[in-house]
Order: structure tokens, then sequence, then C-alpha cells
């Protein structure tokens, strides 16, 4: 945004005119919440990333914005577009990754199986305050000794004959989960039980005895970010606190989808800031009498990233176009997942070499997001799983284990 | 009580891309994409603000602009107004601030009985600031101008009006006029619920001839100023820098005197 376009000429922030693939009512949304970010989230976020936390009044924001379950229908949520959810991530994430996860988290993992999966009470007690960022939520899946393969989870919920629920086991690296209102936890039941040995879902408000998550300090990544440890000591749940409409692996997975939809866009705001902050850096500092993007290898350095930003950008949009008209497949996911975080982290990596020393502090956003795509790139299926997905879909052979 | 405003709202070639003047017509070019002038998000807001507080009534917004543009009305619409009347014609190329205002009031009567009609003070694009008076003489409604603030108590309408010292309070009775100062509210941002909403609000289109105007009172063809010559504005000049040697504020100070700002 900060540099001009040369009139008759291209963008050098858009070379090849993506906007134009967007309709009017997308680019409202998505200049509103780039305001919003250039607003709220730009003059602040190095000193919550500098700090190691997250306001959370921004809540309230980012629920007055309609960000927080966008894309769902009803209960307060604005029912937008798959892609103008995914245009809404790709601004967060211009600003940082950390603010983009609260938004990804709060909509994609927390309300969303509360949404498809949930009963109607359970919809109307938690979905509408989720949406007005009043009530915050979290979701459980990875456990200190579960993570890539979330199947071999120790987390158990076993069924008492009053028909109570006790949930048992420790999850790990879970955003949000210090400052969430509710909890939507996996866990495995009894093999012997009705639904035998499967993964369910259970909607766990924090204040529930034998909840407890402490936060996970000494992170160098996503600091602008609340990440924490859930702890299940007993915890004693009614019977209609299971969402009732999914058992088995495919609860979970099917929220990773909607989250990793979201971040294949996300990291293309994160690319584009560091591009953008390399170029203008490039074109103000001088060495050797003129400006450093004068030099051939900056130039290409620069190229490289454009090109990276762009083609990203485009494999987004594709995404959500195949998303809104019901085709999209998860090797799909898996393909914009992976690649869009990979080379968004090139990205980083390259501008801040650009920036020489002045890209090791959080003065410029580009060490910044730098370190945050590290997480981006582990959590929602390492680059190494969404490859095995992928290594699947086109030969048919598993290679998980 | 119910408050019903109309707010004028212009839709203008972004400012963050360089406009273009035609030198055949010597005025800026309008053949891009137009958003809403930042001028009228605060009238917009205020208006939003006015209708809350009287518990009821809705924002109607008024646009002259040419091809049918909704691009600014949309996102006054996603803010919260409830409906528009965009008056696009072929027949209002080169209209001027003149031509601007009967058109603007005859759309402003065909947006029914308004109790309040907002402008801002001055475009972004063209920035005359003669529009809304001419148009409150065309209404035969009072005219305030400069607010920075609006009461609404029964029939009056109480304004604070920006003045060099302060401000003056200027009372009128409803229906009147007013043009608003930038800055002095915060507009809110249009919410994803509101876009999602503004795809159905209604967009009035209309033409000159369904306002009941003669064609040749509007555009080139009434246009009663003329645009002699347009010239490239001199560069501006390098600040001044002031070494602060324990004395800095003395010259900013006398600096400010100077401009008559202090
Ligand atoms: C900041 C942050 C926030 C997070 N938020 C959440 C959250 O809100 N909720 C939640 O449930 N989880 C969350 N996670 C957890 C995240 O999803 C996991 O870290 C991720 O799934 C990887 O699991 P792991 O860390 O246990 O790594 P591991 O699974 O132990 O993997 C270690 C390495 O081994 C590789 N590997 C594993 N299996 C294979 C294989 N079959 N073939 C080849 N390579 C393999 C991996 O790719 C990786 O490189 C978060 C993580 C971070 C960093
Ligand atoms: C001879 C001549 C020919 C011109 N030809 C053209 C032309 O072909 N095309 C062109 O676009 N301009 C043309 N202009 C410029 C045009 O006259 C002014 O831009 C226009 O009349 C509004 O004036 P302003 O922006 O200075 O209004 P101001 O008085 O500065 O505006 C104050 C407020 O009035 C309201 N307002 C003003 N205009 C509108 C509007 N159109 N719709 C809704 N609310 C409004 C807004 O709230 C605005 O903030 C021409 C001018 C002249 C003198």
């Amino acid at each position: 945004m900060s540099a001009e376009r040369i009139p008759g000429e291209i963008d050098p922030e858009d070379v090849l005119n993506l906007d134009g693939l967007l309709s009017d009512e997308e680019l409202l949304g998505r200049d509103t919440v780039r305001r919003f970010v250039a607003d709220k989230v730009l003059p602040e976020v190095a000193d919550w990333f500098d700090d190691g936390r997250f306001p959370l009044e921004m809540a309230r924001e980012f629920g007055d914005l309609g960000l927080l379950g966008m894309h769902l229908q009803g209960y307060g949520c604005a029912g937008t577009s798959a892609t103008q959810y995914g245009l809404a991530c790709l601004e967060l994430e211009a600003g940082d990754s950390g603010v983009r996860s609260f938004v990804s988290v709060q909509g994609s993992l927390a309300m969303f199986p509360i949404w498809a999966f949930g009963s109607e009470e359970q919809k109307q007690t938690w979905l509408p305050g989720m949406a007005a960022g009043e009530l915050i939520g979290c979701f459980g899946l990875t456990e200190p000794d579960s993570g890539s393969d979330p199947g071999s989870m120790r987390t158990t919920a076993r069924r008492e004959a009053s028909g109570d629920w006790i949930i048992d086991g420790a999850k790990m690296w879970i955003t949000n989960g210090s400052v969430a209102d509710v909890a939507v936890v996996w866990a495995k039941t009894d093999p012997d039980g009705p639904d035998e040995g499967k993964v369910r879902g259970f909607v766990i408000p924090t204040d529930t005895p034998g909840f407890t998550a402490p936060i996970i300090h000494r992170k160098v990544s996503l600091r602008a970010s609340v990440t924490s440890e859930l702890v299940l000591e007993s915890v004693r749940l009614p019977a209609d606190a299971a969402l009732p409409d999914v058992v088995g692996m495919r609860g979970p997975l099917s929220c990773l989808n909607e989250a990793r939809f979201g971040i294949a866009f996300g990291a293309v705001g994160a690319g584009r800031a560091c591009y953008e902050a390399a170029r203008d850096y490039a074109l103000e500092r001088i060495q050797f009498d003129q400006p450093i993007a004068g030099f051939q290898l900056t130039q290409r350095k620069l190229v490289e990233m454009m090109i990276k930003v762009q083609r990203a950008n485009l494999v987004a949009l594709h995404l959500g176009r195949l998303k809104d008209q019901g085709d999209l497949a998860t090797p799909q996911i898996s393909f914009a997942k992976k690649d869009n975080v990979r080379n968004a982290l090139e990205v980083a990596r390259e501008a801040r070499s650009v920036l020489g020393a002045n890209g090791i502090t959080t003065e410029y956003p580009v060490i910044r997001h730098m370190n945050n795509l590290e997480s981006v790139y582990t959590y929602e299926g390492t680059n190494e799983i969404h490859t095995l997905i992928l290594g699947q879909a086109i030969t048919g052979i598993s290679a998980f284990s | 009580m119910a408050m019903n405003i109309v707010v004028c709202v212009k839709q203008i070639p972004d400012p963050a891309d360089p406009g273009e003047l035609d030198p055949n017509t010597k005025t800026l070019k309008r053949d891009v994409k137009l958003i809403l002038d930042e001028a009228d998000s605060y009238g917009v807001e205020m208006a939003l603000q006015l209708v809350d507080a009287a518990g009821g009534g809705e924002v109607t917004l008024v646009s002259m602009a040419p091809d049918d543009e909704v691009g600014g009305i949309r996102t006054a619409l996603a803010m919260g107004a409830a409906k528009a009347v965009l008056v696009s014609d072929e027949a209002l190329v080169g209209s001027d601030a003149l031509g601007t205002a009967k058109v603007l009031a005859k759309a402003i009567e065909r947006a029914g009985d308004a109790d309040l009609v907002i402008t801002a003070t001055e475009s972004s694009d063209g920035y005359t600031g003669t529009v809304p008076e001419q148009v409150a003489e065309l209404l035969g409604l009072p005219s305030i101008t400069f607010a920075k603030s609006i009461e609404v108590d029964g029939n009056t309408i109480k304004v604070k009006r920006q003045t060099e010292a302060g401000y003056d309070d200027v009372e009128a009775p409803t229906p009147a006029v007013i043009s608003v100062t930038a800055g002095v509210v915060e507009p809110r941002y249009p919410s994803f619920k509101g876009i999602m909403a503004a795809k159905s609000k209604p967009v009035d289109e209309v033409t000159v001839a369904d306002l009941g105007l003669d064609a040749d009172a509007v555009g080139w063809a009434g246009a009663r100023q003329e645009i002699v010559e347009i010239a490239t504005a001199e560069t501006r000049e390098a600040g001044t820098i002031i070494e602060d040697e324990g004395e800095g504020y003395a010259q900013i100070v006398d600096f400010l005197a100077d401009l008559k700002v202090i």
C-alpha cells in the first residue's frame, strides 16, 4: 500500500493484477480488514510480540467487524463466502500470524465444530457470544506425545452409568487455551463402550473443575498469541457435553481442513508484508552511492519474492473458488497449505537479508513474520505431513507409517 | 421519535492513486473505480449515531456519479445506511457545483421526508465547499456549516459549529442542511454483516429526466462556471529543519505564532 502505482504500468504490489479477480464486495471486505489492520494492529503488534502477549480487547473488535466465524451461517455469524474469509485471513496475517491464528482458532477450530456437529442447545449457548468476541474458544487435539499422529491420542472420555462423561489427559500447544471460556477437546472413548473407542468431541466450559490451562512460555515464534497446555483431571461433564453429530477422527480433521484453508491465504499475507518491507527498504537504503534496489543481486531477490507471493496468492484464490463451489478436496488444501507456507517462509528469510542488520529487530516486521512462520509451518499439519497426504493422493500408496 | 436523515455521499477516484486531469475538459478523469469520499464517511457515521440515539428511523444516501457507480454507496450501506438514491446520466457530464446542487436537491426530495440532510463541509476532490449551501437554498431549508457535533431536541437541531477560536452553539428548526467537519467522529468499519446486508439494500438509480430536471440546466449546458486554465501546482518547498540546542521549543512557538495558529 505504501508504494504508488505507476500510471499505465504494473502495480509493484500486484503485478499480475490479481485484484482484478475479486468482486467489488470481496474488495470492500478485503480493504476493510486491511484498514483495520493498519489502524489497530500494525501500530501495536511489535510491542505485543516483544512482550509476548495478545490483548484480549481485540476479540471484541474482531467480533464487531464480524471476523469471528465469518463464513458460518446464522447464530450471529456474518455468513460470507469462503473466499471472503480467506481474504480476511490474508490481511490479518499481513499484520501478524498470531492475530490471524486467533481468528482461525476461534472461527474454524472452536466455532466450526459446534456449528457443524453440535446440538441446537450447544449452538445457542456458545456461537452468538463467540461471534461477538465476548466468549473465546480453543481447540484441543495435539498432546505431548501425539502431534502429527493424532489418532494416537491418550486423552480418554469415560462414560459413567449416570450418563456423565469423565475426561482425563493433557493437551499441548493449544492456541488461546489459557484465555478460553470454552474448549473443544477431542478424546478417545472406551473401546468397550457404544462408541467403540472412537474419538469424540467435547464442549468444555473452562471453569469446569479439573480443567487447568497453564501458559507455555519461552516461545520465540507466534509471541503475539497465547499458547497453552490443557490439563484435564477427572473433568466431569454432563451427557450433553459431547458433540452429538460426529464420531471418529473425521470430526477434528474436518475442523483442520477449515483452518488450513485460512492459513493458505494467511501465509500470502505474511509473505506480502515481508516483500513490501524489503522493497521499501531497498529503495531507501543507499550503499555504494545508490539505492541497494539498484543492484542486480537485490533485484533478483525482490523479483523472486514478488513471484512467490503472487503465485501463492493465485493458488489461494483458486482454492477459495473451489471451496465456494463445494468442490474442494483435502489434498488440494494440503497443496496450498504446504506450498504457500513454505514460500512465505522463503520470502521472509530473503527479505530479512535485504534489511541487513535492521532485519534482525522488531522495528521492522520481517523477522517477526519469519519467526512466526516457523509455527505456521508446523501447526495444522507439518510440511511433511501435507507432503505425505499429497503423495498418497497421487500414488495411491500411503507412506505415513 | 424516529429520525430520517439523508446523507449526501460523493464517490470519488481513490486519492491513493494519483488522479489525472483531462486536458480537454480540464476536469478530473472519473473513468476509474470510484470510492466513498472519506470526507463523507463522517457524515454517514454521525447520521447513524443520530438515528440510533433517536431509537428509530433510517439513513438514506444520495449520490450523483457517472456510470451507475455504486462502489462508494455500497461502503456506506455496509456501514448501516438503509437505502440510496443514485443519479447517473450522460447529461450530467460537465456539471459545475450549482448544477450538482440542483440534482442533489431533487434527489433529496425524491428520497422522502427527511428531518435532516447531512453533507461534508467540502469534498476531497473538488473541494469548492459550496454545494451544501446551494442545496439548502434550493430546498428552502436553513443551512448550518462546519458542524463538530449535532444534537436533536424535538424539532430543534443544536450544532456546535467549529470556528477559528473554538465553536459556536447554533440552532435551527428541522429539517435543515448541515455540513459536517472531517475528523469529528470515528467512522465505523463496514462490518462483514453489514457487507452481506448491503447486497439486498435498495439503490434507486435515476436519470435527470426522472428527477424532473431539464437536461439544459445541468452538465456542460447548464454550467455557469468555466474552467479557464489548469496548471501544475508548484512543488512544495522542503520544510525547515530546526536543530534543537535547548532553544528549539522557542523557535517552534515563534513559527506557529507567525502562522497565527497560536
Ligand atoms: C504455536 C503453535 C500453536 C498450536 N496450536 C494448536 C492448537 O490450537 N490446537 C492443537 O490441537 N494443536 C496446536 N498446535 C500443535 C501442532 O498442530 C503440532 O505441533 C503439529 O501437529 C506437529 O506435532 P508435533 O509438534 O508433535 O510434531 P511431531 O508430530 O512430533 O513431528 C516432528 C517432526 O517429525 C515429522 N514427522 C512426523 N511424522 C512423520 C512422518 N510420518 N513422516 C515424515 N515426517 C514425519 C514432522 O513433520 C516434524 O517435522 C500448535 C503448535 C504451535 C507451534
Ligand atoms: C465547468 C465545470 C465542469 C465540471 N465538469 C465536471 C465533470 O464533468 N465531472 C465531474 O465529476 N466534475 C466536474 N466538475 C467539478 C464539479 O463541479 C464538482 O466536483 C462538483 O460539483 C461538486 O463540487 P465539490 O466537489 O467542490 O463539492 P463541495 O461543495 O466541496 O462538496 C461538499 C459536499 O457536498 C456533497 N456533494 C458534492 N458533490 C456531490 C455528489 N456528486 N454527490 C453527492 N454528494 C455530493 C458531499 O457531501 C460533499 O462533501 C466541473 C466543474 C466545473 C466548474
